[in-house]
């Protein structure tokens, strides 16, 4: 039977107390440019009361409700991705010598405990297929280990839907199940609470929390429902493959300006090209991967050309990958209906829209 | 835990220049541990690192069973394989591997080995033809066919002069352009299948080259009543990481540095010919 806590809101400062105390640094959400973003969080202040999210097609805004809620929007352009998988890391060093012999070096991220606040379920289905992706595959990946090993992850589960989501149709959220330390649900005076690890259960030791009542429980999960309304859907498993010459793609890829916006934002998208940067005296190198898109003219690049030339072909890369190879290489979806694809591309393209016709 | 993406440094060996723009280099880890427990099959490829400059995928084309030294044929095609063709014997360079899945050896023995390549050149086909040769009597005839645009094209002459003088082997050549001295068919190398000599139920075929090639090829030969199953092709992606990581050689539901190169027709078939995918 899972025990839930009460933190009242007027306590939550000592969650944040004790993150610091533990030696995390915490990252949470907050409001910053017109958006939510995850960054550096050093006191409950600078959470985003009353705030909440109106998300459509190419369209992204907050605007105030005076409502006390801290979590009351549905998700930013990024929550935990470049945490795990960084848009930009050092992977090694060479120095050659004087008699030419090459002295390789692996360059592994400083070990830095994080503690990211506020993640949604989508996220953390998200982090689940990088996990698998990065760690449980034949080459397990050293940097995303080291960062992955020092995240601890605080829930909080969804009570407010963007126009864009549709966790509930790829069956990720927004009730968070799994792969959280700690998680909570927002109520009027504080939040109801859920121990997910022996790490969760080592802070909660330590926080003012009392056991949560009947009514709070129930209220949690009622603010929890009205995330269950949601009106786009996307089907489980749509056959793309057998759809490569549809007309469609000809539609979208004249919509699509190959911006790589999609790719970005996306919590699952793993694409990375490596780069070489050597030192001014040449005698040693340094080799860095970034975060790289199929919407990139040379991600495709061969001798003789790029295999794929046109947005066309680059949608076609992205949509079929993302939801049906994925299936292959990693037993569902690649995607976890966050929706952040639809709101940041700034042309409205709409992934459940497009299948519905390609599919229709 | 074991960093795949690090180079380990090895010396090269031997430097033999083959054509004008193509030359192998013939390798050796510096680390004897490592050297000592290194293998590969053929089909399979290396990362080969040059100081400063970066990162290219190039096919194992030596023996397997003499792992001791290995070698990579390689044609100047870019940036870094450019800068790569200044390489001399003594030098150092970085390598990583061997990765991906390979030609099917074991499984094609006993059975007619039919390959067919197109391009300048096909080293991940080299290094099944050397197989085969050091292992005659393990396999039954060797059909090897190769096509070229311009007759000029062709390297390895001597090669193919010196395996067409062998037993149970068969070279057909074919360009689609020819000089007046050429002394084989023009035309399309896949329009050769009909003078190819193998036992279509006893054979495996390996192809390399380009898709469109590949792709009418794989046809012929299921038309001559060869199985699906038999026929084996080396896909082509850009490829960064190696290791399934990075995505870029994406085809499909496969990453073709680590389920490939090499793949059974029936698993890539229907995005076989697509444009631009």
């Amino acid at each position: 039977m899972v025990m839930h806590h009460f933190l009242a809101r007027t306590d939550f400062h000592a969650l944040l107390d004790m993150l610091v105390v533990e030696g995390y640094a915490c990252i949470g959400p907050q409001v910053r440019q017109g958006s939510i973003v995850f960054d550096r969080l050093h006191d409950v202040s600078q959470l985003p009361t009353g705030w909440q999210d109106t998300q459509q097609p190419g369209h992204y805004r907050l605007h105030q409700t005076g409502s006390p809620y801290w979590f009351d929007w549905a998700n930013g352009a990024a929550a935990i991705k470049p945490h795990t998988f960084a848009p930009q890391e050092n992977l090694w060093k060479v120095v050659r010598d004087e008699s030419g012999r090459l002295h390789f070096k692996t360059i592994l991220p400083k070990p830095q405990k994080i503690a990211i606040l506020g993640v949604r379920a989508c996220d953390l289905a998200a982090l689940a297929l990088q996990d698998q992706h990065f760690l449980h595959g034949e080459y397990p990946d050293p940097y995303y280990q080291q960062r992955r090993d020092n995240l601890l992850l605080i829930g909080v589960n969804c009570t407010h839907a963007a126009a864009t989501c549709f966790c509930v149709s790829t069956g990720d959220g927004p009730a968070i199940r799994s792969g959280y330390d700690l998680l909570l649900s927002e109520i009027d005076d504080g939040f109801v609470l859920e121990i997910g690890s022996a790490r969760g259960e080592h802070l909660a030791k330590q926080l003012p929390l009392h056991a949560a009542s009947a009514t709070q429980q129930a209220t949690a999960q009622q603010r929890m429902q009205a995330a269950t309304q949601q009106s786009r859907t996307l089907p489980e498993k749509p056959p793309l493959y057998d759809l490569l010459q549809h007309p469609h793609w000809e539609d979208v890829g004249a919509r699509c300006i190959a911006c790589g916006n999609c790719t970005s934002v996306c919590p699952t998208c793993f694409c990375h090209q490596e780069v070489e940067h050597p030192a001014l005296d040449g005698n040693s190198s340094t080799h860095q991967r970034l975060w790289n898109s199929c919407f990139d003219p040379s991600h495709s690049h061969i001798h003789g050309g790029a295999v794929r030339r046109t947005p066309k072909d680059y949608y076609r890369q992205w949509l079929t990958h993302k939801l049906a190879g994925w299936h292959e290489q990693f037993g569902r979806s690649g995607c976890t209906g966050c929706g952040r694809c639809i709101s940041w591309c700034p042309v409205g393209i709409d992934l459940t829209a497009e299948v519905g016709s390609l599919t229709a | 835990m074991n960093n795949a993406y690090l180079p380990h440094e090895a010396e090269i060996v031997a430097r033999i220049q083959e054509a004008p723009d193509i030359f192998t280099l013939r390798l050796q880890f510096t680390d004897p541990e490592l050297q000592a427990n290194y293998s590969f099959a053929p089909g399979q490829f290396n990362m080969l690192y040059l100081h400063g400059v970066g990162e290219v995928p190039i096919s194992i084309v030596s023996d397997p069973e003499n792992a001791n030294l290995y070698d990579h044929t390689i044609r100047v095609v870019g940036r870094v394989t450019q800068a790569m063709a200044a390489l001399q014997q003594g030098d150092y360079i970085g390598v990583r591997g061997s990765y991906g899945r390979g030609w099917p050896m074991a499984e094609a023995e006993g059975r007619d080995v039919v390959l067919i390549t197109g391009g300048l050149g096909c080293a991940p086909v080299v290094s099944v033809i050397n197989y085969v040769l050091q292992r005659r009597e393990r396999f039954g005839r060797l059909v090897i066919m190769q096509g070229v645009k311009h007759s000029n094209d062709l390297i390895w002459r001597e090669q193919y002069a010196a395996w067409s003088k062998l037993p149970d082997t068969q070279i057909l050549l074919a360009a689609n352009e020819t000089t007046p001295h050429w002394a084989f068919d023009s035309g399309f190398v896949t329009d050769l299948l009909d003078k190819a000599n193998f036992e279509a139920d006893n054979a495996s075929a390996m192809l390399c080259g380009p898709e469109i090639m590949m792709q009418v090829a794989s046809q012929r030969l299921l038309e001559k009543h060869v199985a699906a199953d038999d026929i084996w092709l080396s896909m082509e992606r850009n490829m960064h990481c190696a290791v399934g990581h990075c995505g870029h050689c994406q085809f499909g539901g496969q990453f073709i540095c680590k389920d490939g190169p090499v793949f059974p027709l029936p698993a890539i078939s229907h995005l076989l010919g697509v444009k631009g995918f």
